[in-house]
């Protein structure tokens, strides 16, 4: 069963004096139950306004987004999302911070403290409960922003660039995690990221994007989450040589749509 | 060869320079590191010194500027005796009634009209122009109108220095409302926050820091416009003590009058930072 449809969606905006800038063009995309879709591309593809489209940030200026068979109007617990940075807030410790979202929806102090330290602990971060988000390490802090986002039983997951400003080693642990959640919670993704291995690591299927007009030039389904969750071992996966070859394949994709728009 | 371009001494001109080399646990290059407290104690001391010497050599008059002496005595006279048949702690808390109440009056209407006209274009459209159109005048300049308009009594006095403090609270709150990272207010969106939510639990608190600066900055224009205040058909209060004093060239009780309001203000100023740093202990860390 379509859980989230994006029907011919086109994002365009007026330049004055020009003609408009096509910032997505014709994007048709099914995320299917318990999918992880994982959006990548050279930047100014349109990924972040594809994003906002589905968070309902964005409405297109052509097009359909249906989650579940409701078009969608506007933001909404249902999508929640999770930002690179700067979404915490450093005047709540982490349990408040998780039980935002619940606090909002108006349920009472024991439920939100409940439902928060549920995800808390799926997080890992029962030690910081009650500590303030800004002590907390970069990799930590986006443990509490997918935690929070967890806490409205959203249908989708939209995380954009959640990682992208973490270093190389804790990055490689928070995808990890970020899986394990996955399966654990059963929730569809919409992730956005600018590593290619990041990308084939984590999706179960990955939109290559392009730029000018932003669409979606190539779609791949990919096998290596599965594996992890058999394995165990992410390293031995992303050393493969199908992993290797399919990256420098998608790699190959996204300098050609580079060099292209250096050439205009 | 010996390096002199990168090791110049120490004086003061090879401060202005380069920069001090960091000591473990500074980082180098940091704008106006290290301790000042020293360096103020030894000032605040020289000054006092300077002035007792030139008074106390006879260079200056008294008439104006009497001795530190003096004006200490003029205090203890005041405590005892009152000035104009009124008593020194009423004195001083007439002015801080006139002044707090001002301010306490311009935080409960500023802080919202500043978040509302950082919130909404017609808010800032109908209050932005009557506030920048007053904002840079005197307080001297319309203070006949109050007069005219409000009578001599509390009120026009109590105005006047609430049109002086509402100004930078609402510029405050007004700023402050950019504070809030647009990820932290999508994240309210998402969870199906109203735009009451939205103001009430992100741009507010966010706000916060910048509200306390304001405040401080407000604070200091209220006790800057007491004086101009208390000018007319005031009868007490630390402003009218200070200008009858100076009719009278009573110099010692004019300074003494100054140092009072600038102990009060400073008492005030620390007082609120000390509630900043509980109420926002994340200023600049968020």
């Amino acid at each position: 069963m379509t859980a989230l449809a994006i029907k011919n969606a086109s994002v365009f905006y007026p330049v004055p004096g020009k003609t408009p800038v096509h910032a997505l063009q014709n994007i048709n995309l099914d995320i299917l139950e318990k999918e992880f879709v994982v959006a990548l591309g050279a930047s100014g593809c349109g990924k972040s306004t594809l994003l906002n489209l589905i968070a309902g940030f964005m409405a297109p200026s052509e097009g359909e987004i249906s989650l579940n068979g409701r078009v969608v109007t506007g933001p909404g617990a249902d999508r929640s999302v999770v930002f690179q940075k700067h979404a915490l807030l450093p005047w709540l410790n982490v349990l408040d911070n998780v039980a935002f979202g619940l606090k909002i929806q108006g349920h009472n102090q024991a439920k939100r403290e409940g439902i928060a330290r549920d995800f808390i602990k799926l997080l890992g971060l029962e030690q910081f409960e009650q500590s303030a988000t800004y002590e907390l390490s970069g990799g930590m802090q986006q443990r509490v922003g997918i935690a929070r986002a967890l806490t409205s039983d959203p249908a989708i997951l939209l995380m954009d660039e959640p990682l992208g400003a973490l270093d190389a080693l804790t990055r490689e642990r928070a995808q990890e995690l970020i899986l394990k959640v996955w399966r654990d919670t059963g929730k569809m993704v919409f992730f956005i990221t600018h590593s290619v291995e990041e990308a084939l690591f984590m999706g179960t299927k990955l939109i290559v994007m392009s730029p000018r007009p932003g669409r979606i030039s190539h779609v791949f389904d990919l096998p290596f989450s599965r594996r992890y969750f058999e394995s165990g071992n992410a390293r031995e996966i992303k050393a493969s040589a199908e992993f290797i070859a399919l990256r420098e394949e998608i790699l190959k994709i996204i300098f050609a749509d580079e060099a292209g728009a250096l050439h205009e | 060869m010996s390096d002199t371009r990168t090791n110049s001494g120490n004086g003061f001109w090879a401060g202005l320079m380069k920069a001090k080399p960091a000591k473990p646990g500074e980082i180098y290059g940091v704008p106006g590191q290290g301790d000042s407290l020293k360096i103020s104690a030894v000032v605040i001391v020289g000054i006092i010194f300077v002035w007792w010497f030139v008074t106390f050599a006879g260079f200056i008059k008294p008439l104006f500027l009497p001795s530190p002496m003096g004006v200490i005595n003029a205090f203890f006279t005041m405590l005892k005796d009152g000035f104009t048949g009124v008593g020194f702690w009423e004195h001083t808390w007439v002015s801080t009634l006139r002044v707090f109440g001002a301010f306490l009056l311009a935080c409960v209407i500023g802080i919202p009209l500043g978040i509302a006209m950082g919130m909404s274009p017609f808010a800032r459209g109908v209050f932005d122009p009557p506030i920048e159109f007053y904002r840079p005048i005197p307080p001297l300049a319309y203070l006949p109108l109050m007069i005219i308009w409000f009578g001599i009594d509390e009120l026009s006095k109590v105005l006047l220095i609430f049109l002086s403090v509402l100004a930078p609270l609402v510029l405050g709150a007004r700023a402050g409302v950019r504070s809030a990272a647009i990820e932290q207010i999508h994240a309210a969106y998402s969870f199906g926050a109203t735009r009451w939510q939205v103001i009430r639990m992100v741009v507010l608190p966010a706000a916060m820091p910048e509200i306390f600066t304001a405040m401080r900055v407000g604070i200091g224009f209220g006790w800057t416009t007491l004086v101009a205040a208390e000018m007319v058909a005031a009868t007490s209060g630390l402003g009218y003590t200070v200008l009858s004093a100076s009719r009278f060239l009573q110099t010692d009780i004019v300074i003494m009058g100054i140092v009072v309001i600038a102990i009060i203000a400073y008492a005030f100023d620390h007082l609120v930072r000390f509630i900043e740093r509980r109420v926002v202990p994340w200023k600049g860390r968020g």
